[in-house]
């Protein structure tokens, strides 16, 4: 058994940026990490971090943007600590070195981005996240921190409390790919999950292949809610064939929209008068497969994005990648020809409810970054927001995880006195596990309150070993390849962009028909030398409870905010909808209910209105 | 546990046909067609039809695979279709025990380098309609083999560890002030293709050099170097630190500029310029004190 103060697991920004605050607060810390760290996917960011650095700019602006590209769903607690922190951490990260692109006077460059009232995204080319990831990578191994690579966490190790809000966490169990060997991982102070986007979900996006929401799945089987899952971000700029990301710095720098009929319908359709391509990502995501859904798309697939105009001299210095990756997944060359783009599966807005401390409901248990929903996306994740998140929170989770003093959080957590419990939901199957085994869960089966830490992860390591051996002992029967894609495939088909009441239950139906299926899966692969069909098995079980979560979600919520719209409802509902959706495993049997959106910031309220770009 | 892959024994030995959709009925057509003989050809071209990949296959635990070997996969082809995709559908569809790094899948993550067709290049970036058949894929060259497609990528990072690979400025300006360490655009220009590594290690594994001195920093940890060395944010004294590191025994001295590394570079980065330029100051420095 592996023992430390805080284990980080996942090592993408949020993970390393928790591990090096940790440290520098006096934790022993480690991070788990299924990835070797320079792999994890924020590497693949590549527009920037919304920083409020100038003269002229504010954090009160940053924050005033943000809530309104929430659609009104951000807690302000949250977000204007968002708007408050960026500043100095997005300068640390000059301070260890990061190459940002820079001005003739050689400050940092920012530029404009969507739903952004002032040029505040700091870039490095549009290669950002590469540049975050390494730059906090190389000061992990100037700290020394222990990182634990190609270890797959399978678990959390956390007591069985009746009460979710009860329970505590001592750590986790990993497999070591390499060798197959199965260990607990103790932690004395605390565990923080940064392990990415659940994008796997879905068949086209722009995720990772590693993307498999394995953090949210541990905690959720754990108890912890997971909050707004239904607001999935689809970006607007992904290439049809392959689902790799094009820059929205493509027209921050001030590439161009058009339609098959050459129309540049942003404008043309009064999809957003104002602002045009720099529309929020929901607007223009709706607006585009509004053209294709209207006969106006090119192959009946796709619109075009241009950026030729902007010239040789200024895509090269600003967005080279941009260039390779049309001519690398796409064969198109941005420089003479306008590039393909459609909508794609980018991030996910919900995830594992924290507090702006990164703490869960379970003692001891944390999440940062986009696993986590703190919440400062809310409905609707405005670019460059999701790097500074990174920065700001996991830096949060780590000081706290520590034992740092950060103040008392204002943002409740768990099932409380303030929710509202979903009664009469309409929904076309019973979710939750099909055939759950005892304390399947993550939680102990005989601990409870008296049980030791050390006793819980031997028990939690035990059963890992069990579960491994019968996935592995199995001839035959159902591999995971074939539900994932089954999944995938429902979930992009029903729960995508535009989304039905109709549709939705169909997903749900198949989720279902996943869960049933994967009681006979099996691992083929005998081996214990870096099984990955075993791993796999792992994430794609993880990818059923989390798809489901996005479906319940989906389905409950029955107003359009956001990144979610709804056929029957095609209007917000502030009377109504000014919640959170949480959905809690429940041992097995998913319930549903609501915490209100926390909309009263420092020293002011941000009012709803009409959200118009 | 590993055997150093040098030149793999190739055994060509029989495969399970259900296995390895040798009796897929696309597989049928492919053999009609006689595409396999084909060589490369232009994504019209391979519309509908099979592609022929030959895969090499290891795996110390299991008894049928511990003889290194190659095996042989027809996958259909679709529009686009990298060396990733058809292994994975290789994976997927075939054989779920055929094994290899991947996660981005766009060339940023640096996972999938493999050597296809006698060359080190990223499995997601190389497009099939580019290679002739059938597709040779074998695990990186010169690195200890841990199972099919997959190397020990630890002394790789113990090289790139070796460089001291972090900013090193104690004097910074202070951050609550918002006030940044400032930068020339020129500078930031030199060090910027060194800055877009992605540690796939493809350079190393071209390198004739570190072939033959196992402690020889290598390509990839010389331009991290590089990268901080250049970077008029670190002071004078941390570059001269710098240089001393990589003109050690088995640092800058030992490249014999072949360029190898440089062909290989997935992300075009001027590997033998840059192992050049930090011999030169290399030479500065020293001849600074005499």
């Amino acid at each position: 058994m592996y023992e430390h103060d805080v284990i980080v697991v996942g090592a993408g920004g949020a993970g390393l940026r928790a591990a090096i605050a940790a440290h520098e607060a006096g934790a022993d810390t480690a991070l788990v990490t299924k990835l070797h760290p320079v792999r994890s996917h924020t590497g693949a960011a590549e527009g920037g971090i919304n920083a409020a650095l100038q003269e002229g700019d504010d954090w009160e602006l940053h924050a005033y943007d943000t809530m309104k590209g929430s659609d009104y769903l951000g807690d302000a607690p949250a977000v204007e600590t968002l708007a408050q922190d960026s500043p100095e951490d997005t300068m640390r990260l000059e301070h260890w070195g990061m190459p940002f692109s820079r001005e003739e006077d050689g400050r940092v460059s920012q530029r404009p981005f969507g739903g952004l009232s002032y040029p505040r995204t700091t870039y490095a080319g549009a290669e950002t996240g590469h540049h975050l990831l390494h730059v906090m990578y190389e000061q992990v191994v100037k700290r020394g921190i222990q990182v634990y690579d190609e270890w797959y966490v399978m678990n959390l190790a956390t007591t069985d409390e009746p009460d979710p809000n009860d329970r505590t966490c001592h750590g986790v169990v990993a497999y070591d790919v390499q060798s197959g060997q199965i260990e607990g991982f103790k932690a004395n102070d605390g565990v923080i999950l940064a392990t990415g986007g659940p994008g796997q979900a879905f068949d086209h996006t722009t995720n990772a292949v590693s993307c498999t929401g394995d953090g949210h799945a541990i905690a959720y089987r754990a108890g912890v809610p997971l909050e707004d899952m239904e607001f999935i971000q689809f970006h607007p700029t992904s290439l049809p064939s392959t689902g790799v990301l094009i820059s929205e710095g493509v027209r921050g720098e001030g590439g161009i929209l058009y339609n098959e009929k050459g129309e540049r319908f942003m404008f043309e359709y009064g999809y957003a008068n104002n602002d045009g391509e720099l529309a929020s990502r929901d607007v223009v995501s709706r607006a585009e497969l509004t053209e294709v859904n209207e006969g106006r798309g090119v192959n009946d697939e796709y619109v075009y994005l241009d950026m030729r105009h902007l010239g040789e001299e200024r895509i090269l210095d600003r967005l080279e990648n941009i260039l390779h990756l049309a001519e690398d997944f796409e064969g198109v060359d941005g420089l003479v020809e306008p590039m393909p783009v459609k909508p794609g599966q980018h991030y996910a807005m919900g995830g594992i409810e924290t507090d702006e401390n990164g703490q869960t409901n379970i003692d001891g248990l944390y999440a940062a970054g986009e696993c986590a929903c703190v919440s400062v996306h809310g409905g609707n994740r405005l670019g460059g927001n999701a790097l500074p998140e990174l920065i700001v929170f996991g830096k949060r989770a780590g000081r706290h995880a520590a034992g740092e003093d950060l103040g008392d959080a204002q943002i409740e957590t768990g099932y409380g006195e303030d929710v509202e419990v979903e009664t009469d939901a309409d929904l076309p199957v019973t979710p939750g596990e099909v055939g759950i085994e005892p304390a399947d869960d993550g939680v102990a089966a005989d601990g409870g309150v008296t049980a030791d830490a050390e006793g819980l992860l031997e028990r939690t390591v035990e059963r890992e070993r069990e579960r491994v051996d019968r996935l592995m002992d199995k001839d035959d029967g159902i591999q995971h390849a074939e539900i994932r894609q089954k999944l995938q495939k429902a979930m992009t088909d029903y729960v995508n962009v535009f989304r039905t009441e109709e549709g939705i239950k169909k997903a749900l139906k198949v989720i279902r028909e996943c869960r049933e299926e994967y009681q006979h899966v099996y691992v083929d692969d005998p081996s214990r030398t870096f099984n990955t069909d075993l791993q796999q098995t792992y994430e794609t079980r993880n990818l059923i409870d989390v798809a489901e979560t996005i479906a319940l979600g989906a389905l409950v919520r029955n107003e359009f905010r956001g990144a979610h719209w709804r056929k029957e409802r095609q209007e917000r509902d502030d009377e109504n909808w000014l919640k959170h959706t949480l959905i809690s495993w429940n041992g097995g049997k998913p319930d549903i209910f609501y915490r209100p959106v926390i909309l009263e910031g420092e020293e002011k309220t941000y009012e709803p209105k009409v959200r118009s770009y | 546990m590993s055997t150093q892959q040098q030149e793999p024994e190739t055994q060509e030995a029989p495969q399970d046909p259900e296995m390895k959709g040798a009796e897929s009925p696309v597989d049928e057509r492919e053999r009609e067609s006689g595409v396999v003989d084909q060589t490369s050809a232009d994504d019209a071209d391979l519309e509908g039809e099979t592609v022929h990949l030959k895969v090499f296959r290891y795996d110390p635990e299991v008894e049928a695979k511990q003889e290194p070997r190659f095996d042989d996969f027809h996958v259909p082809f679709t529009k686009g279709m990298t060396v990733l995709d058809a292994v994975m559908y290789a994976r997927d569809e075939y054989d779920s025990s055929l094994t290899f790094r991947h996660s981005c899948r766009q060339a940023v993550c640096g996972s999938d380098a493999f050597f296809v067709n006698g060359k080190q290049r990223l499995g997601c970036k190389t497009q099939i309609s580019e290679l002739e058949q059938p597709v040779r894929i074998e695990p990186l060259p010169h690195q200890e083999v841990v199972k099919d497609l997959v190397v020990d990528m630890e002394h790789f990072y113990d090289q790139m560890h070796a460089v001291e690979p972090y900013f090193q400025n104690e004097d910074t300006p202070d951050a609550s002030a918002l006030e940044e360490q400032r930068q020339s655009r020129e500078n930031r220009e030199k060090i910027k293709m060194s800055t877009r590594c992605i540690w796939c290690a493809s350079c190393v594994s071209s390198c004739n050099i570190a072939a033959g001195d196992n402690q020889y920093l290598g390509p990839a940890a010389i331009n991290k170097a590089y990268r901080f060395a250049m970077d008029d944010r670190e002071p004078e004294e941390v570059k001269e630190h710098r240089l001393r590191i990589i003109e050690q025994e088995h640092g800058v001295w030992r490249c014999q500029t072949q360029f190898s590394c440089t062909e290989v570079c997935p992300k075009d980065i001027p590997l033998t310029e840059h192992i050049q330029a930090l011999k030169r100051e290399a030479v500065k420095k020293n001849l600074k004190f005499w």
